[in-house]
């Protein structure tokens, strides 16, 4: 059962990266991305990361990528012009890509041994209270510093996006 | 397998009931803003009006479902799918009573416990925004457009300080799971004030329940907060393109998205099902007499009818309210349904006052809107987080 | 019901894979379009697939910290995304156009 979800997941993940890559309008690649952020959140949930899933969902696909569309719509972005490309990236690109990636897996896959495979429910310490505890605890100096970078990027749109009074 | 069973079960009578009291609460909707208005609302379609809803379902269902040439045809169907799919996901994690035993089977009336259902529902609630921003923009409009971007901007507005008053409890409560939030609510304070959160100390958590009222009044769209839904009204809006289902799917989402934050409240604030005084003073004769009263004025107004048809139908509601306040006695059915009464009646408190208020306020003008989300809202759900985080970091040992 | 060959649980090389793949689709994004939005979505998509494998690692010594730390990167991506975009509207409102090859003034 976990395979299938597994599968199931990574496929969608798979196939609205290439969404997102081939796309020529905007808002169906931010909706793709979207998609990958959705399926994501549940390989989290497969992993034991259930706050992590929760917040993937609430920070990343509820909020962040609402700016993205929103920008979007603002700007009213039309579809991509397309570019002719030389010939040889359009034939030698993929087929590299597929080396590539296929010399990544094997290294991957040598490196972890088969047998150690993820069960659902096996990790019990990705609930909020574990990473409360580690939050506030062992990692409290970042998180205060990055509550500081969220004031600086807050400022920063701001300042940015203000109407020019002259 | 028994637990796949049991849980196909429960979820279809959770989406049964759930789609038929969307329905009902429409017509709950018109006729108490008909009666604050004085009027009397729908009364032709069956007696007082009960078959309107599904007057209106058979009316929705059979018109002309046309696309327009002009929009993008994508999008423009995926919007109400999607606005009324995260709506409805939020009520698996609700629960509404405690455990049911029938014969061997022992299920909790809840369709999933999530440890992390708060969570669940707060990321839900930020995932509906795309209805309607997809909405507004797919349906190539400038008046579509601009009520779609205000109606999401003020969705994610008001979510921050929600989520700060939902925090709040939860300081006090220690966990994130409703089935806990709930149990931490049980019991009476010197035998007699329930232990709910809005009276528990060390910090009663009356501010963060307004808090959380007023930002669910602009999260689901509803008056005072309804600018994107009804100043377009006059000339466009986000829904403006849409037409019979796809516009009932609108609708469908927003009164599910009511009834989701309506029982997130009575769960969080209210004590979920737990009673309002202990069962050694009588609170298990509550709904008893609640019904039994409720029949008797039907008896009384039957004998004496206003309107001629009243003398057939206020008689049946009568027998219909006594019924069931008898079935409130029978001991194996009252372990069930009395916590389900609770929840029930503080649930449909919390839409009641949704509305009254409809029926009462006058509404915000955008800009008012997002300012006093940003600059009154917000500051104050910090400073009552602190406090609370004050008061329990003082007083655990 | 037939006999799948899928193995009881999923290897966490899999997983790692996937995160390899992702990460790749979103490189090949972020060189070869043109729009800057996308663009700007091809890092987000990037950062996703690091924090698919921080967890995945956190699973493997079963240690809250690649949760941390996958926190910490979503944190930084809201931050980056936000003023990311505030630029990018500032150079649409400035040029009128949304492709980075037009946006090319200081070169040469």
């Amino acid at each position: 059962m976990d395979a299938i979800l597994f599968l199931l997941f990574a496929a969608i993940a798979v196939v609205c990266g290439l969404n997102l890559v081939l796309q020529s309008h905007p808002i169906s690649s931010a909706l793709s991305l979207v998609g990958v952020m959705g399926s994501l959140a549940v390989l989290y949930l497969l992993l034991g990361g259930e706050f992590i899933a929760a917040a993937q969902l609430i920070v990343y696909a509820g909020a962040i990528m609402v700016l993205f569309i929103f920008v979007i719509m603002l700007l009213n972005a039309g579809t991509e012009r397309k570019l002719p490309r030389r010939l040889w990236v359009k034939y030698a690109g993929l087929p590299l890509l597929a080396v590539f990636i296929g010399i990544a897996s094997f290294v991957i896959q040598r490196m972890l041994p088969v047998t150690e495979g993820v069960k659902f429910g096996a990790m019990t310490h990705g609930n909020p209270r574990e990473i409360g505890r580690a939050l506030f605890q062992i990692y409290l100096l970042p998180f205060e510093v990055t509550s500081v970078l969220i004031l600086i990027a807050i400022l920063g749109a701001v300042v940015l996006a203000r109407k020019e009074i002259d | 397998m028994n637990f796949f069973v049991i849980s196909l079960i429960k979820s279809g009578l959770v989406a049964f009931v759930l789609l038929t009291a969307l329905a009902y609460i429409q017509w709950v909707e018109r006729k108490v803003l008909a009666h604050i208005q004085l009027r009397i609302g729908p009364r032709r379609v069956g007696p007082h009006g009960l078959l309107q809803p599904l007057a209106d379902v058979i009316k929705l269902l059979t018109k002309e479902d046309m696309i327009p040439s002009h929009v993008n045809k994508f999008f423009y169907l995926l919007a109400p799918f999607l606005a009324v799919m995260f709506a409805l996901i939020s009520i698996a994690v609700i629960p509404f009573g405690t455990e049911v035993k029938i014969g061997s089977f022992s299920t909790p009336m809840q369709l999933t416990d999530l440890n992390i259902g708060v969570l669940f529902i707060l990321g839900l609630s930020g995932i509906g925004v795309y209805g309607v921003a997809l909405a507004g923009w797919a349906s190539n409009n400038k008046y579509s457009l601009i009520g779609g971007l205000r109606s999401s901007a003020q969705m994610i507005s008001y979510e921050l300080p929600m989520a700060l008053a939902i925090a709040a409890p939860l300081l006090m409560l220690n966990s994130l799971s409703f089935r806990e939030l709930v149990d931490g609510q049980a019991g009476f304070y010197f035998g007699f004030i329930p232990r709910w959160a809005i009276f528990q100390g060390p910090f009663p958590q009356i501010v963060s329940f307004l808090l959380f009222m007023v930002a669910a009044f602009a999260e689901t769209n509803r008056v005072p907060f309804d600018l994107p839904e009804a100043e377009n009204e006059l000339v466009a809006g986000f829904h403006t393109e849409y037409g019979s289902m796809k516009f009932a799917a609108f609708f469908m989402a927003e009164y599910c998205n009511m009834v989701t934050v309506s029982c997130v409240g009575a769960l969080l604030f209210l004590g979920g099902w737990q009673p309002l005084w202990p069962a050694e003073y009588g609170s298990k004769f509550v709904p008893t007499l609640i019904f039994a009263i409720a029949g008797l004025i039907c008896l009384s107004h039957g004998l004496r009818p206003a309107r001629p048809f009243d003398r057939f139908t206020l008689p049946v509601f009568a027998v219909i309210f006594l019924g069931i306040a008898a079935i409130f006695l029978v001991p194996i059915l009252a372990t069930i349904l009395l916590p389900l009464f609770w929840f029930l009646a503080k649930v449909g408190i919390i839409l009641f006052i949704y509305i009254w208020i409809r029926g009462t306020l006058p509404r915000f003008r955008y800009d008012q809107l997002m300012s006093f989300a940003w600059t009154f809202m917000f500051p104050i759900a910090i400073v009552n987080l602190f406090i609370t985080a004050l008061m329990v970091a003082v007083t655990t040992k | 019901m037939p006999e799948l060959p899928l193995p009881q649980s999923v290897p966490l090389a899999w997983y790692l894979i996937l995160s390899a793949i992702l990460f790749t689709l979103g490189v090949a994004g972020f060189l070869f379009r043109r729009n800057v939005i996308t663009v700007f979505m091809s890092i987000e998509l990037m950062l996703n697939a690091v924090n698919l494998s921080f967890v995945t690692f956190s699973y493997k010594f079963k240690q809250v910290d690649g949760h941390i730390f996958s926190f910490f990167v979503m944190v930084v991506a809201a931050a980056e995304a936000a003023v990311g975009l505030a630029i990018i509207l500032t150079i649409f409102k400035n040029r009128q156009t949304l492709e980075i090859d037009e946006v090319s003034s200081l070169k040469n």
